[in-house]
């Protein structure tokens, strides 16, 4: 029984791995591919690891997957907000089919060399 | 006790899988952030690798492998987030390195007629 808990859990983790890794391929731009990396990998390895708690069935493992599952989903949103935040004030090019882009600067003539220039103001405006 | 190896198989298959991927943004990937997100997956897959490690191997110490796997990632994360923001003169794009390289090349030929 705990056998067949372990093989369904472990599969559909596995499932939600590719489709995470497909999605990083596939995906046309870096915002966008952030959400098949932080979203559906995480959630993959998270039911990875309780799918191996429930194998070994002890307390001691119980605690370390506890561990590994809380810690992972504590920091991944932190890592994706940090990538974000650094591609978008970097001004890295968006999809070319976006249809709304909130940064006031980029409007303005020069994008690029203004990334200095603009982040106290975007801070500010905070 | 065949079935749970078979789906350890396919899981261990699945996550190389999503692994062998995220290698390839990380070698093709236009901009400094791509290899960022990639390494970031790269990282949270080799967690789970090696907790079906633990459970084909039935030895339970592979999750502390997991555990600090997970630490350092994240650390290599942050770290290479911030690189990326408060360093202004890494080119953003692979494409302007290439026009870049065009230009210099443009320059030492033109130079070499003159």
């Amino acid at each position: 029984m705990s056998d067949t808990i372990v093989s369904i859990l472990i599969v559909l983790g596995g499932g939600f791995a590719a489709v995470a890794g497909l999605g990083l391929l596939r995906l046309p731009d870096v915002f966008i591919r952030m959400h098949a990396s932080t979203k559906a990998g995480t959630l993959g390895v998270g039911l990875i690891v309780l799918g191996v708690s429930v194998h070994f069935a002890s307390s001691l493992v119980l605690a370390k997957a506890i561990l590994i599952i809380a810690f992972l989903f504590l920091t991944a949103p932190v890592g994706a907000h940090l990538i974000a935040r650094a591609a978008y004030r970097r001004g890295i090019r968006l999809w070319d089919r976006t249809l709304m882009d909130d940064d006031p600067m980029k409007n303005s003539t020069s994008q690029r060399n203004d990334s200095e220039n603009s982040s106290p103001e975007k801070s500010a405006s905070e | 006790m065949i079935t749970l190896e078979f789906a350890v198989n396919v899981a261990l298959a699945l996550t190389v899988f999503g692994l062998v991927t995220g290698c390839i943004r990380m070698f093709k990937g236009p901009t400094p952030a791509d290899r960022i997100v990639a390494l970031d997956l790269v990282t949270v897959l080799l967690v789970a690798v090696s907790s079906l490690l633990a459970l084909q191997l039935d030895n339970s110490a592979y999750l502390d492998l997991g555990l600090a796997l997970a630490l350092v990632g994240f650390l290599a994360t942050v770290g290479f987030a911030r690189y990326l923001e408060t360093n202004t003169h890494i080119p953003l794009d692979d494409a302007d390195v290439e026009q870049d390289l065009d230009d210099t090349q443009k320059d030492n030929a033109s130079r070499e007629r003159l």
